[in-house]
């Protein structure tokens, strides 16, 4: 723990990450407006002291929506994060440990990780709707190969260990097993590839915004934010840009953390991600 | 070496048999009348029932894919809900675009990566080499679209020095189709950039601490030569197999980057379907898209035997 405190990308990762969480947190008193307000005659508007980060065609108060969109990005980032790292915990767990389904998971695993994760999200998305629940899952799905290698790959080293032997050899059930004995080592490995999902889920999820195939365009997250800038990116910059900037911010700080708890948490991780 | 690359070969055929599964499957996993979906909310039910009957979904599911996989492996991918044109048609009119897209990428990528990777990995800890990697953080962390965009302010808008957006093929002359294409490229590689010299340095370093570099160190070898005789070779084994897993990548980033530049490609082609609902050009666009990864992935497989025969055991 005192490893992980001192460490230099998490003590970065963690001071940006507070700072985007906590201006998220309290959107509404620090805005002071409501992202979805228009006020058409401030229209357009460069940034000034009433609206810091300007306005967008509608009036809209660009501060304020991009306070709110962390909200949504955040929130999509992480249960992206649960729901992929839950899928691949689960299939992988059985894969390595049940040799006869191995060899199917692992087939359909390459076979989905064979198809680009942003065509499979998009054509998800479009299939079924735009809701917040199709977007995370739309978003995981394509993730869920890479942690169903990782934890396959931790299981079949563990079972090779000479304690789990032992606890096989004294009368040890499978779940028990699992639980006591696999679950425990694919923590730290998950935790690192947990915080990498998050991140690739609130780039996956502004690009999604931005091509019209995500979240309902009501929405204001940072990618449906950046999408409306599109046509008045000449003459109005700034819709894109704070957007932008903020979730350059957020994604940043959340890989800083990242890769500082790969490097202490497991030294032998090293290489093990890109 | 042929009977590994009839090994890798072999290998494929399962992996494309899944994605044909899944890229079949989409259609029918989401909720509701799949016609239904793809007609869209104004539709009426006679165009519904039309739709239903044009990709033949009154049939069984089991029929559908046969009939389907049939027609795909015999080349025919369908015809367009959209515009009434076949989509292998269709998809062939707008590859030229994202092929000049994707090589200038993968060019522009292995020209600066790999000497800055090299560079610091050779001054490891230094400011080159602090600087480098902080930049690398930065760029994993800027979606393409908005470099994209600050490009365009900075080159097209604010300097004047290159088109904002658009496509001029190279049948045009070279001097529009690379004035066109250098933006669009420049975007596009930054996030590859970060990839590819991350993953050099690492393997460089790792090379440089090997026994017979310090023999070949003590034996008087200029630093030059050490590092482009001895360490380049063996380091860029892994950076071949990063170039495989990036082209995954390349499909989402060339997909955005063309909407932002206005380019033809296929990946307009594929937000425009999407937009559209037009199911049989995105199942084209998916499956062209899938089976160009794995013959890539192929390709670097036997790169990779090359660059280190012991693969091939």
């Amino acid at each position: 723990m005192n490893a992980i405190r001192r460490n230099r990308s998490v003590q970065i990762g963690m001071a940006l990450l507070a700072l985007v969480v906590v201006t998220a947190v309290l959107a509404p008193p620090i805005a002071g407006m409501d992202p979805l307000r228009m006020t058409p005659e401030d229209r357009l508007t460069s940034p000034v002291a009433a609206h810091p980060f300007g306005t967008d065609m509608f009036g809209r108060d660009i501060l304020a929506r991009t306070l709110h969109g962390g909200r949504i990005s955040l929130s999509v980032g992480l249960m992206v994060a649960a729901v992929a790292l839950a899928a691949g915990l689960g299939i992988g767990l059985v894969a390595g440990y049940v040799r006869g389904v191995d060899r199917i998971v692992m087939r359909v695993m390459d076979g989905i990780m064979a198809i680009p994760g942003i065509l499979l999200a998009i054509a998800l998305i479009a299939l079924s709707g735009a809701t917040l629940t199709t977007v995370v899952v739309a978003i995981a799905v394509p993730e869920v190969p890479r942690v169903v290698r990782l934890v396959r790959s931790v299981v079949l080293a563990v079972r090779e260990e000479p304690y789990v032997e032992a606890a096989v050899a004294a009368g040890a059930r499978l779940p028990r097993l699992l639980v006591r004995h696999v679950l425990p080592n694919t923590l730290a490995p998950l935790i690192v590839q947990g915080s990498y999902v998050c991140a690739s889920a609130m780039i996956v999820e502004s690009i999604l915004g931005f091509l019209g195939a995500g979240m309902p365009p009501e929405v204001p997250s940072w990618g449906n934010v950046m999408a409306e800038g599109r046509t008045f990116f000449q003459i109005a910059p700034w819709i894109l840009f704070f957007p932008g900037a903020f979730l350059a911010v957020t994604v940043l700080s959340v890989n800083l953390l990242g890769d500082g708890l790969r490097d202490t948490l497991d030294p032998r991780l090293r290489g093990r991600f890109q | 070496m042929t009977g590994f690359l009839l090994q890798r070969l072999l290998a494929t055929i399962p992996v494309m048999a899944v994605v044909a599964v899944v890229v079949f499957l989409l259609l029918h996993l989401g909720p509701g009348d799949p016609a239904a979906v793809i007609a869209g909310d104004y539709a009426t039910p006679e165009d519904i029932e039309r739709i239903r009957d044009r990709l033949g979904l009154n049939e069984p599911l089991h029929v559908q894919f046969l009939t389907w996989i049939g027609q795909v492996l015999t080349g025919d991918l369908g015809i367009s809900i959209f515009s009434n044109l076949p989509v292998a048609q269709l998809i062939a009119q707008r590859v030229e675009p994202t092929l000049a897209l994707s090589i200038g990428t993968l060019i522009l990528t292995v020209v600066v990566a790999v000497p800055l990777g090299v560079a610091a990995a050779w001054r490891a800890g230094g400011w080159l080499d602090r600087c480098l990697m902080g930049g690398a953080a930065l760029a994993f962390a800027v979606p393409v679209f908005v470099i994209g965009y600050i490009l365009i302010y900075v080159f097209a808008i604010k300097l004047s020095l290159l088109p904002v957006q658009g496509y001029r093929p190279l049948a045009d002359g070279a001097v529009p189709f690379l004035r066109h294409l250098a933006l669009p490229v420049v975007a596009l590689s930054f996030v590859f950039i970060a990839l590819i010299a991350r993953v050099t340095r690492a393997s460089v370093l790792e090379v440089l601490g090997e026994d017979y570099i310090r023999t070949a160190r003590a034996k008087g070898v200029t630093t030059f030569r050490l590092l482009r005789r001895h360490a380049l070779r063996p380091a860029l084994v892994p950076v071949v197999t990063v170039i495989g897993i990036a082209f995954a990548l390349l499909v989402g980033g060339v997909v955005v980057t063309e909407s932002v530049f206005n380019i033809p490609g296929l990946g307009r082609l594929t937000v425009d379907s999407v937009l559209r609902r037009d199911y049989p050009v995105i199942q084209g666009l998916i499956l062209v898209f899938s089976a160009a990864y794995v013959f890539t992935n192929l390709i670097v497989d036997l790169l990779y035997s090359v660059l280190d025969p012991r693969i091939r055991e």
